[in-house]
């Protein structure tokens, strides 16, 4: 059984929803109830994932009493039934653009998401328990010992006016049950763990007086500090430098190889993803449009909108001179999954098929290789670089 | 005679201190003695990593922040000389695209009032409606539809605001364009439009660009010639293929090799140089040669007390390296710093289709024993050099 399993999960901002079901486990049962009837609404929440652990029918139905979709008042849908699951030591990455959903995912594992304003639907199982269903008690208590998350932006994520060092024994008092001088210790041996020089005189410091790659690498020693089962890391390395971006990189695979943490990578750098993950997900407003390996996924991009990504990026190992092949339009030319494929206005294979209903993630190359697209790129031509 | 030639440019900023009296305690040492030039039609690629002084050294072209020293020499003009008042109208020629495309363009002006306000200072167009057909044929050119001029900046996505930028500039058909960062803060599949557009630009317009990037793919992506900086100063200049196929500054080659390729067939098999620790402050450069601290392959001789001069190895290839025809030839080898070998070792021919969710610990086991320590801030010994 994966260590995280995410099951079509959405989440519905604003609109007239109210919250129905998170965080109370009373309230789930007469939701759960109302599934069915909610389940027949519209078309994108019905559908069944053709691989994976199939659940039973009605893990697939929406819970949340909320709109129905992103037609529904001024209600935006940011995640849009959204699947992966996370094994044991797997890095798995999320991959897309801004606007994809690709945070808001992370944010509602943790259960950082407003309470109010914040519809969650689907199933994430970690460890045979539904963080989504979850009381707030219950998740503290998970945040930072066996779930720990890394942002990207480790100066606005650190408290400004609290050393370094109370900052990490914070985390060593509330879930290890650590006191003064062993607290302490441990601290300064996690900030050494991550590769911070002179930890006794760091753990005085404010984190201003930290560069940015040794604040992150704080931030690391935070996450790590109660060994937890599976690490979030949401776009770790944007806000640093390339050479400061390779050593973070490279403690984070010294980390899942030494611990078997499990990583979940979100980022937007294919580039990142490549190096690291194992399993990639890729997004486009808000769904898992392609899903594979990261060799399978590189080397025969079958979604079009994977493969207008790759063929987008300027490489520094490919010839020069050729004008990049980008994707046309930007993201906000997209139509809602209801009535079809969101890609469909910026994508170059698109036929009328696109525009019946929500396409269904297939394996059209081979087992494994998920894409969500009812004309993939099947040749098996040289991606453009 | 090349278009833009800069001279020993310095840009120091005074550091203060005091309640009543200003006492300047130190300088900033933000750009520090560059020379360069661009010639016209070409494009020029400044990279580097943040606190290099890229941007302040495109700021000091443009005459933005005062140069301390050296010659910003355009088309014969010494722009650093100019009394305030010529250099007003002579801003036309040299013109600037930003990075931040919503924070350059003044939420509350309707585009054709971006557009115009230049062309109206500088006296181009003698009327309203001459000035409308020009920006009307600018704004095809860069992709916009004809009825943006009405419309506001929020109205548009970025990749189009960026577009906004660029036209802003064009319009007022400048000599030399800076750009600043231009397609950083884009989506990657609209940073690829933008870049397409600059290029198509460049070749029906024949304009000259000095492009400041820190994503190095970009910047050889468009870039004819491209200087590496580190620290205020140039350490690498060349051909922009030529730097590529044979980086010879050991910064030039640690960079390259920190780049991520989206390829995991080819980030599995190439080595990465792994710097130690972090930039130095600018306020207190190292002595000698400025990347010494950091420097893989640095030297007790000459390294940290001479600093090195630009020198040219032949083909337009300048490097500011004592070293660099030792590096290359091998007859120096690593004294500090890491590298670290191919990632994923055991899994190489697996002939593209690793077993979906198989558990990392299997396939990297070997490579991760191979690895020993490797966080870069602790200085190892670089294991067997692959």
């Amino acid at each position: 059984m994966p260590l995280l399993d995410v099951d079509e999960l959405t989440v519905t901002f604003g609109g007239r929803g109210r919250r129905a079901d998170r965080g109370r486990d009373r309230d789930r049962k007469p939701t759960e109830a109302a599934g069915p009837t909610e389940a027949a609404g519209p078309a994108e929440d019905t559908s069944v994932r053709a691989a994976g652990p199939a659940g039973p029918a009605e893990d697939t139905s929406v819970r949340a009493a909320g709109p129905a979709g992103p037609a529904g008042g001024n209600a935006v849908r940011a995640v849009n039934g959204v699947s992966f699951s996370v094994d044991e030591g797997q890095v798995v990455g999320l991959v897309g653009e801004s606007g994809c959903g690709k945070s808001v995912t992370s944010l509602a594992l943790m259960g950082l998401l407003p309470r109010k304003g914040a519809t969650l639907g689907g199933r994430a199982d970690f460890e045979g328990a539904d963080l989504l269903a979850m009381g707030p008690r219950r998740i503290r208590d998970l945040r930072g010992s066996k779930l720990a998350m890394i942002f990207q932006d480790p100066l606005s994520s650190l408290n400004p006016v609290v050393p370094i060092g109370v900052q990490v024994t914070e985390i060593l008092k509330r879930h290890r049950g650590m006191k003064g001088e062993a607290a302490r210790k441990e601290a300064a041996q996690l900030l050494d763990r991550v590769g911070i020089p002179d930890p006794d005189r760091r753990l005085r410091e404010y984190p201003h007086q930290l560069s940015g790659g040794m604040r992150q690498r704080a931030l690391i020693a935070m996450a790590v500090a109660c060994a937890p089962r599976l690490l979030i890391a949401d776009e770790p390395t944007t806000a640093l430098d390339v050479t400061i971006q390779a050593q973070i990189l490279e403690l984070l695979k010294e980390l899942v190889d030494q611990e078997g943490t499990a990583l979940l990578m979100i980022t937007h750098d294919l580039g990142v993803v490549a190096g690291l993950c194992d399993q990639v997900n890729v997004l486009y407003a808000g769904k898992v449009v392609e899903s594979s390996g990261r060799r399978e996924l590189f080397a025969h991009p079958t979604h079009p909108y994977t493969h207008g990504l790759l063929g987008s990026i300027p490489r520094l190992d490919a010839p020069r001179g050729e004008p990049l092949n980008p994707i046309r339009g930007s993201i906000n030319d997209q139509i809602a999954w209801a009535d079809g494929c969101a890609f469909a206005p910026r994508c170059d294979r698109y036929e009328m098929g696109c525009l019946t209903g929500t396409p269904e993630l297939t394996e059209p190359r081979e087992a494994g290789h998920q894409a969500r697209c009812v004309n993939p790129v099947l040749a098996t031509t040289e991606v453009p670089a | 005679m090349s278009l833009l030639e800069l001279d020993g440019v310095k840009v120091h900023f005074p550091v203060k201190k005091g309640i009543l009296f200003d006492r300047t305690v130190g300088h900033v040492y933000a750009v520090d003695g560059i020379s360069l030039s661009v010639e016209a039609g070409q494009t020029y690629g400044l990279v580097g990593e943040s606190g290099c002084g890229k941007t302040t050294l495109g700021r000091a072209v443009l005459r933005l922040v005062d140069v301390t020293d050296g010659r910003v020499v355009l088309d014969g003009t010494d722009v650093a000389q100019l009394p305030e008042k010529e250099m007003r109208s002579f801003r036309r020629r040299l013109q600037m695209v930003f990075q931040d495309p919503l924070g350059s363009l003044n939420p509350r002006q309707n585009i054709e009032s971006i557009l115009s306000e230049g062309m109206a200072a500088h006296g181009i167009g003698g009327n309203r409606e001459e000035r409308r057909e020009k920006i009307k044929e600018i704004l095809a050119k860069v992709g916009l539809p004809g009825n943006a001029l009405s419309r506001y900046p929020h109205e548009f996505s970025g990749g189009q605001r960026q577009r906004i930028g660029i036209a802003r500039a064009l319009v007022l058909e400048p000599d030399l364009i800076i750009c600043d960062e231009p397609v950083s803060a884009l989506d990657v599949s609209i940073q690829a439009q933008v870049v397409n557009l600059l290029e198509e630009l460049q070749k029906s317009m024949g304009l000259t660009y000095l492009v400041i990037a820190h994503d190095l793919a970009v910047v050889r992506h468009i870039s004819d010639v491209i200087g590496v900086m580190y620290l205020g100063s140039l350490v690498e200049e060349a051909p922009s293929d030529a730097l590529y196929e044979e980086p010879r500054h050991p910064y030039t080659r640690a960079l390259m090799s920190a780049v991520p390729v989206p390829d995991p067939e080819v980030e599995d098999r190439r080595e990465r140089i792994l710097l130690l620790g972090d930039l130095p402050s600018p306020a207190n450069p190292p002595a000698g040669c400025r990347f010494h601290t950091r420097c893989p392959w640095k030297q007790d001789t000459r390294c940290a007390t001479e600093r090195p001069e630009l020198r040219d190895l032949g083909g337009g290839h300048r490097v500011a390296c004592h070293f660099a025809a030792e590096i290359a030839s091998g007859e120096i080898t690593r004294t500090s710093g890491e590298v670290v070998p191919a990632a994923h070792e055991g899994s190489g021919g697996s002939g593209g289709s690793e077993a979906s969710g198989a558990p990392r610990a299997s396939g990297a086991s070997g490579g991760g024993a191979a690895k020993g320590s490797s966080s870069g801030e602790r200085a190892s010994e670089a294991p067997a050099g692959t």
